[in-house]
């Protein structure tokens, strides 16, 4: 897109910004539009299993739902409490929502088709989703509300826990594909299962951390039974309590994006990415993006079912998951697959 | 740190009472306990408790139950109405379980007045005293799997939940505030067709539907981590803090008014006592959902021996005539007119008497000065005695535990506050 921009007259930086720019574009407003749909299947999914119908009024099947919810909370007044930290408080929803668009830059959609193609997109994603967390805590903090000051403290606590341990899932991954280029981790994929399968998921040694992984991205996102920050039976809405209108939208379009994220990322990680599932020559025929939205929409799927399904934990058994199972699993993995390729590869 | 830390009251005294450290502590910041008021406004509060907690982190240090929000004072208005006009503010005690607070009223009145229920009047009232049972039994089940966090399983017993109320509108015209248990036996007989379909309902969507949403819960290894081993009660502990109902078979105490005083047909009745074991709150959960079964047999025992015959006393002094009667007998329209102006008079005594109320020992002591209107009325709520051993039951606790045993309380308001 650059040379396209240099060919209409401009400089190569004017260019190279312009494309960014348009990149950047053409990544957010699509993912806008995807939180909103997917918000609608979530509910959709839910009502389906709690015997119910779910969102049908508005445009056909409910569609709009999310739309007229969107236009509702941008039309409401914006509360803030007067004991919060006006600053911060307003702050804390926009860190959470940037920060949730920002890890897209280093998917990849299909072959080569991603915004910032750089080889260290996995610890970027790492680095980024750890951010994600200030916004909780800030949020949390500057309401100057008790429910919402427990669920940042418990927010803070899950997901730094989790993080560690999908850290050292990650390196599963990072050994075997022998990168941290998302890109490249996906090709590696190719034929990986058998000489047919394209997916990491389809090796034996692989196989549990790709379980691991997405219940630790059920935790990461605070879906349930992890979604102990925002348990309305203890802590009302959590650290959204004192939210109105859009600095609340934020944490939902945050959430959801973030959801998304967890469940592309499982697929580009451990189940192909872009790759049809087989590799077998007529089903390269489909795009690539279609195979990514398809592993995505399923994972999603899952996340919903999850969610419809189980109770919720409590903190210290959350912690306890996290620290005495999770962990120990994932370091032992870390020395098993190392291992493994050290008596393979590398011997 | 020149400076001691300095509490701010929020309000005047909302946390009188409560310790407050002012000690000024050079250099150390003095700690205080978090503490939070869990209610009136919270979702899980199951209605309008407010519980003043004080916690340690996450560990409950005290609880404070504060009840009182819904007091509406039912037992004065009841003074000032005739008996059978005070029948319906029962309804309105434990809304979830309406049928079962009309029925200690009706038998606290038959008592004083010593009147004969016919049998079929007697079936009835034990077919809708379980079939409210249930009734009561799917919101609390619902609303406690929903307090953990599952809230898939709550829907699909309020189907059922929804079922039960389509058949209290279908006998008594009502949904919720049936007023269909009078004094002397009930309003007006259900209809043929009704106790048919309460019969197959019990054969077949209850024991599938239910079974299915306690498939879910009953043995998810996140349900039991959250329910086994809190809030447990020693049998000593549920006896001395007056607990009844599933609290206290929970707790391991056979406990049951339906067999220890049986009272309308369930002298004739089958059926068991579910126990828990540890006195835990998955216990108070296992035993309401096995006294579903066990409710939904005494239903078809009560569906199978039901005799035929009138469905409330012949006495025309305590029940209203038929319309036809009125048309052709001087003494009906007489009787009719007396009753519904006056209303019957009650001779002078006193009288308790408890049943057992889907939720535990709900009990009427009724006062009869001999007139037309209750003296007093006092009314023994199930979950205040619950409530009150809160603090015992939440102490050492965490946060997210105390959902959990207010979900296994079953606690309604309108009920405890009356």
């Amino acid at each position: 897109m650059t040379e396209f921009f240099q060919n209409l007259g401009l400089s190569y930086e004017w260019a190279w910004g312009l494309a960014t720019i348009c990149g950047i574009l053409l990544i957010a407003l699509p993912l806008m539009l995807a939180v909103a749909m997917i918000i609608y299947a979530d509910r959709k999914i839910w009502a389906a299993m709690a015997l119910r119908r779910g969102p049908n009024v508005v445009g056909p099947f409910g569609l709009l739902q999310s739309f007229a919810d969107g236009l509702k909370v941008f039309l409401q007044e914006t509360i803030i409490p007067s004991s919060a930290n006006r600053g911060l408080f307003l702050i804390a929803p926009i860190i959470t929502f940037t920060v949730a668009l920002m890890a897209w830059a280093v998917i990849p959609f299909n072959s080569g088709a991603v915004l910032a193609d750089i080889n260290i997109g996995l610890l970027y994603i790492l680095a980024i989703s750890s951010l994600g967390v200030y916004g909780v805590i800030l949020s949390g903090w500057s309401s100057n509300s008790k429910y919402p000051f427990f669920s940042a403290l418990r927010a803070s606590a899950q997901m730094i826990s989790y993080e560690v341990s999908i850290g050292f899932i990650l390196i599963g991954v990072v050994l075997f594909a022998d990168s941290f280029n998302l890109n490249q981790i996906v090709r590696v994929q190719q034929g990986h299962g058998l000489g047919i399968v394209n997916a990491f998921g389809f090796n034996l040694l692989l196989f549990p951390l790709a379980v691991l992984f997405f219940i630790s991205s059920l935790a990461e996102t605070a879906r349930t039974p992890f979604d102990l920050t925002e348990a309305e039976s203890e802590l009302v809405a959590g650290y959204q309590t004192e939210y109105s209108s859009m600095s609340f939208a934020l944490f939902w379009l945050g959430e959801y994006a973030n959801v998304l994220l967890m469940c592309t990322l499982n697929a580009v990680l451990f189940w192909g990415g872009w790759l049809p599932p087989v590799d077998w020559a007529p089903l390269y025929v489909v795009p690539g993006w279609i195979w990514l939205f398809a592993k995505i929409f399923f994972f999603f799927f899952v996340f919903s079912w999850v969610k419809a399904t189980v109770p919720r934990y409590r903190y210290d058994q959350l912690m306890r998951l996290g620290w005495k199972v999770f962990l120990p699993i994932s370091l032992f993995w870390v020395f098993l697959v190392s291992g493994y390729l050290m008596l393979t590869r590398y011997s | 740190m020149t400076d001691s830390p300095t509490v701010r009251h929020h309000g005047s005294d909302m946390f009188e009472g409560y310790p407050v450290d002012t000690a000024d502590t050079a250099g150390d910041q003095a700690v205080t306990n978090y503490t939070i008021n869990f209610g009136p406004q919270h979702p899980a509060a199951h209605g309008v408790l407010r519980l003043v907690m004080e916690l340690d982190g996450e560990i409950i240090e005290r609880v404070d139950p504060h009840v009182g929000l819904l007091h509406r004072g039912t037992e004065k208005l009841i003074e000032y109405k005739t008996y059978l006009q005070a029948l319906p503010y029962f309804d309105r005690l434990d809304y979830c379980s309406p049928l079962g607070m009309e029925h200690s009223y009706v038998l606290a009145i038959e008592k004083l007045l010593d009147l004969e229920v016919p049998a079929r009047a007697q079936y009835l009232r034990t077919l809708f005293a379980e079939l409210t049972r249930i009734c009561n039994h799917m919101l609390n089940i619902g609303s406690h799997v929903m307090d953990v966090g599952a809230m898939t399983p709550n829907l699909w017993v309020f189907e059922l939940r929804e079922d039960c109320l389509n058949f209290f509108e279908r006998a008594s015209g009502a949904r919720m505030h049936s007023a269909w248990f009078r004094p002397g036996g009930v309003h007006q007989d259900a209809p043929e067709k009704l106790l048919v379909d309460i019969g197959e309902w019990c054969e077949t969507r209850l024991p599938k539907l239910f079974g299915d949403a306690m498939s879910l819960v009953i043995d998810n290894r996140i349900f039991k981590q959250r329910n086994v081993d809190i809030a447990t009660v020693s049998k000593e502990d549920a006896l001395a803090w007056g607990f009844s109902g599933p609290m206290i078979r929970g707790s391991g105490i056979p406990w049951d008014i339906r067999k220890s005083q049986p009272y309308d047909a369930y002298a004739q009745m089958e059926f068991d006592i579910p126990v828990g074991t540890k006195g835990d709150c998955y216990d108070r959960f296992m035993v309401r959902v096995q006294e579903v079964y066990q409710s939904a047999r005494i239903i078809k025992q009560c569906l199978r021996d039901m005799p035929s015959g009138p469905v409330a006393s012949l006495d025309r002094k305590v029940v209203p005539p038929k319309r036809a009667e009125m048309k052709s007998s001087m003494e009906s329209l007489i009787h009719h007119f007396k009753l519904y102006t006056e209303g019957f008079h009650v001779p002078a005594g006193e009288v308790y008497v408890a049943t057992e109320s889907p939720k535990g020992e709900f009990g009427v002591y009724l006062v009869s000065d001999g007139s037309n209107k209750p003296y007093r009325c006092k009314i023994r709520p199930t979950a205040f005695s619950h409530l009150q051993a809160m603090d015992m039951m939440a102490k050492g606790h965490m946060l997210a535990d105390t959902t959990a045993i207010i979900g296994a309380i079953d606690v309604v308001f309108g009920e405890c506050d009356r």
